[in-house]
């Protein structure tokens, strides 16, 4: 009577059968949710390539480049803390003050008590800066990991927090003519550098790549990456499998933080200056390409590819609403309803995706009963 | 008892039989390739108990789920008075007069008795706002027909937990309750309150309810109830009146092949200690109470110990604080002479000991990951060559081990969640025997796992001892602890009460060394007496 566990061969083979469909079907499904977004992100170029002469031309698609880029640094640091069900609030504020802080080192740091002022040389001012926004997201990650604080909340008072601090240091100017350095300082060479187009493109988005396939590698490859997903499921039980979860969840802000921080420095080469509302709203564009690239709010789901074509598909629809001459009052509206679009054809998808497994489920169970039923009529008590 | 039966004996047309108020027809459900219930036909009758007895995993509780609106049945129909009916959702069949109480119960502790009563469906007065009035009076009336005093306004947080059941029954009845299920409502309570709970549930009768309790105490079950139902595996395969069987009965019918596994022969050479318990006391970090009280215990290399008790007797504290994840705040833990009560859960897994916990799907599975990536986890930093996991060598050991453990998957890129339980639990045991422990911790290892894999997994089990394992696991299922183990510890109230060999112990004595209602026992005594 143990027919349901030791099953023989019949009863066995389209139950395995079935199992190996769900299996691949789910790699279809990804496969769908990543490609849905490469397709809203063809269908854009398209429209807007025929609505306007200007789309696809090689100085505006260097532009979109370096936008898109922006982002997408950000978001691969938003990717992570998603992807463990936390969320970052803070990093536009970690933007503006990166660079405040780099600013100001180009101006010079007043050593207390004496007349002296240090000058940092360049790649200082560079590594200095990145540690404070590595800094930012360490206590953001520390108040989440150690004292299980909401990410919400936590990122959501460090975003005030940063931004003030902020506009502490800038004391309501912004920083520009310090930027160029003086050779006398060895603080030189900063929007040579930084500002750069190596091979054509923009720094900014050799850095993407760079980040990406390094982001990519650190998922895929490596414990830590393993643990990220395994935690983002189910923290739980990632703990009792031996999973540092607290080293785990605070690694990924400090990350978080250094991509910020990294967006920081290349956007003040960009506009050539430190201000005071750098990075505002970057957050929300972070968000919104991780869960375009069909990424899962509650953690455990989401992958490098997505994140970067999301960026690619915010970037594309912002720049084409600017170049066909929508409102800016419209462009937002269009924005916001594109990325409901996204989560909410997420959602229907994965619920039509269940329907049908069960669906599947219940009609090879039933199969497998009648065939049960017509091969043996012995099946019922020992 | 022995005149009733006698009544009971002509049921075609006995007088105080109950009519059948509710009726299920061919119903079956099926979650994913599980068929958790095939084709039930079951019927639930006024004024009358029904018990639903079974294993974990017997489709008991799926049943439960579809009687009361919380999942549709893949197939089949119920029939409420005579009628059709589609229960849509918990409120319809509230709506119908069918009222669950889960074994967990599921009350807001932050309020009062009263708001809890009309939690969901309050009473308004004209203008809109909630008629505290009314809702007071309907609570003490039904309080008074429970015989309990217990006042509206006192808060849920404020009861001891058999008076917190007391408020959930009181729910049902002030939602006008015909049809009471009542899932495993003893398993928290002492035996005084059990007596009080039965009092109610008799008076509960008396006014018509019907009701379908579902117990794992099998004893104090058949105490209570008219009807028994057996299940078997998802299917029904007994029905009876109580009052012409006994528990023997009952065991037969649930287990049918308990000697499927039975491993008391196995040899017992021991090693040198493995795991050695000294004194442990765990208190709940919350309330301060104390969970596990100065626990000793030595189990040996290639030793299968079993801890059996109750719910509530602090099993799962013990483990979950030899785990790692409780703090243990008195006595010492050794693995070997390593003292781990200050190690991480990282830590204690690469020291030697690892935990297959009692909650597979809330601490045992990572649902978004595939067999092999749930399978490797454990033991994933000994797969690692600077930096990167070598995919080969993971791959290899996971191939190796879903072999060893023998879980039927498609491979080990299949989902997690596509597995049977018995297969989902090979995996959470195979991932940390591929850490290579000399301890495994498993709580209630076996739990809602058709008896097959059970004997599978005890077989793993023992296989693994004979290499010097060293097993301690805990059950609530008395045949488990006596057919799979190589010595039988009894806990109760987070002591170690008595210590058996499973070779010469007995159902009985096990079961009252653990204290399972002494009260029953003299019942059963006198009821033997008059025989």
């Amino acid at each position: 009577m143990s027919t349901t566990t030791t099953t023989p061969a019949p009863p066995g083979a389209p139950a395995a059968e079935e199992r190996k469909g769900l299996g691949s079907r789910f790699n279809m499904n990804t496969l769908l949710v990543e490609g849905r977004a490469l397709i809203a992100l063809v269908i854009i170029i398209v429209i807007f390539a025929v609505m306007s002469d200007n789309y696809l031309t090689a100085g505006n698609l260097t532009t979109i480049t370096k936008q898109v880029a922006f982002n997408a640094i950000v978001a691969l640091g938003m990717l992570l803390v998603i992807l463990n069900g936390g969320i970052d609030l803070s990093v536009g504020s970690i933007v503006g003050f990166t660079a405040a802080v780099a600013g100001n080192l180009f101006r010079g740091v007043h050593v207390p008590g004496t007349d002296l002022t240090m000058f940092p040389s360049l790649w200082v001012i560079i590594v200095l800066s990145l540690a404070i926004g590595m800094l930012v997201g360490w206590v953001n990650g520390l108040l989440i990991a150690r004292l299980n604080l909401a990410p919400f909340i936590v990122t959501l008072g460090m975003l005030y927090v940063a931004r003030g601090l902020t506009e502490v240091l800038l004391n309501g100017q912004n920083i520009t003519n310090e930027l160029t350095g003086q050779p006398g300082l060895n603080n030189t060479g900063f929007f040579e550098i930084f500002a750069s187009k190596p091979l054509g493109l923009p720094l900014a988005a050799w850095v993407m790549i760079i980040l990406a396939i390094i982001f990519s590698i650190l998922l895929n490859r490596t414990p830590f990456g393993r643990w990220l997903y395994a935690t983002g499921s189910n923290e739980r039980a990632a703990q009792l499998s031996g999973v540092p979860v607290i080293r785990v969840k605070t690694l990924i802000y400090v990350l978080s933080g250094l991509c910020a921080a990294i967006v920081g420095i290349l956007q003040m080469a960009n506009i050539s200056s430190a201000t005071a509302d750098l990075g505002t709203f970057y957050e929300l564009n972070a968000i919104a390409a991780v869960v375009i690239g069909g990424a899962a709010l509650s953690g455990g789901r989401g992958t490098v590819r997505g994140t970067i074509i999301g960026a690619f598909v915010i970037g594309f629809l912002a720049n084409g609403l600017v170049i066909v001459g929508v409102s800016p009052f419209w462009q937002k509206v269009i924005t916001g309803a594109v990325i409901i679009l996204a989560v909410a054809v997420d959602q229907i998808q994965q619920i039509v995706q269940r329907r049908r497994s069960a669906a599947r489920a219940v009609a090879s169970a039933k199969a497998a009963a009648a065939s049960r039923q017509s091969t043996d009529g012995t099946s019922p008590s020992s | 008892m022995s005149s009733e039966a006698r009544v009971l004996d002509q049921h075609e047309v006995a007088p105080d039989d109950g009519a059948v108020v509710l009726q299920a027809v061919d119903i079956a459900k099926t979650y994913g390739v599980t068929r958790a219930l095939k084709g039930v036909n079951f019927e639930v009758r006024r004024g009358k108990v029904t018990v639903l007895f079974g294993e974990n995993g017997a489709g008991k509780s799926t049943l439960m789920k579809i009687l009361s609106g919380v999942e549709k049945p893949s197939a089949g129909q119920l029939i409420l008075d005579g009628e059709p009916v589609n229960l849509e959702s918990t409120n319809d069949a509230v709506a119908r007069g069918i009222s669950i109480i889960h074994q967990e119960l599921n009350l807001a502790s932050n309020l009062s008795v009263r708001d809890n009563i009309f939690i969901g469906r309050e009473i308004r007065t004209r203008t809109g706002a909630i008629d505290y009035g009314k809702e007071r009076e309907i609570t003490e009336q039904v309080m008074t027909r429970l015989e309990e005093s217990i006042s509206p306004n006192t808060l849920v947080q404020d009861l001891r937990v058999g008076q917190q059941q007391v408020v959930e029954i009181a729910r049902a009845l002030a939602a006008d309750a015909r049809i009471l299920i009542m899932d495993e409502p003893t398993s928290a309570l002492s035996a005084t309150e059990v007596e009080v709970l039965f009092k109610v549930i008799r008076e509960l009768k008396a006014h018509g309810v019907a009701i379908v309790y579902i117990s794992h105490h099998l004893e104090e079950a058949l105490e209570i109830a008219d009807y028994a139902v057996v299940f078997r595996d998802g299917e029904l395969v007994a029905t009876e009146k109580a009052a012409n069987i006994d528990l023997g009965w009952v065991v037969r019918q649930m287990v049918g092949r308990e000697a499927d596994y039975d491993f008391r022969d196995e040899p017992r050479d021991f090693g040198d200690v493995a795991l050695s318990i000294q004194g442990v006391t765990v208190a709940e970090p919350d309330t301060g109470r104390v969970v596990v009280n100065n626990v000793s215990l030595d189990v040996r290399q290639g030793e299968i110990v079993c801890l059996y008790g109750l719910m509530g007797a602090g099993r799962t504290e013990l483990m979950e604080a030899l785990a790692g994840r409780d703090a243990i705040s008195g006595g010492r833990v050794l693995l070997g002479d390593q003292d781990i009560r200050d190690l991480t859960i990282q830590e204690r897994i690469a020291a030697g000991m690892g935990l297959v916990p009692e909650d597979r799907q809330r601490d045992g599975l990572i649902q978004m990951l595939s067999v092999g990536k749930n399978m490797s986890l454990p033991s994933l930093l000994s797969t690692v060559k600077s930096f990167f996991i070598a995919r080969k060598i993971e791959r290899e050991n996971v191939d190796r081990q879903i072999a060893d453990v023998r879980v039927k998957t498609t491979g080990q890129d299949a989902l997690i969640t596509s597995l049977s339980g018995g297969n989902q639990q090979k995996v959470v045991i195979g991932k940390i025997l591929l850490t290579n422990p000399k301890v495994i911790l498993l709580d209630e290892p076996t739990r809602g796992i058709d008896v097959g894999a059970k004997g599978e997994i005890f077989a793993l089990l023992f296989r693994e001892a004979k290499k010097g394992l060293a097993v301690l696991y805990v059950t609530s299922e008395v045949g488990e602890a006596i057919t799979a183990s190589h010595r039988l510890i009894v806990m109760s109230k987070g002591r170690l009460i008595r210590e058996f060999d499973p070779r010469t112990a007995t159902r009985d004595q096990i079961m009252a060394a653990s204290g399972e209602h002494a009260t029953h026992y003299d019942h059963e005594a006198a009821e033997g007496a008059h025989q």
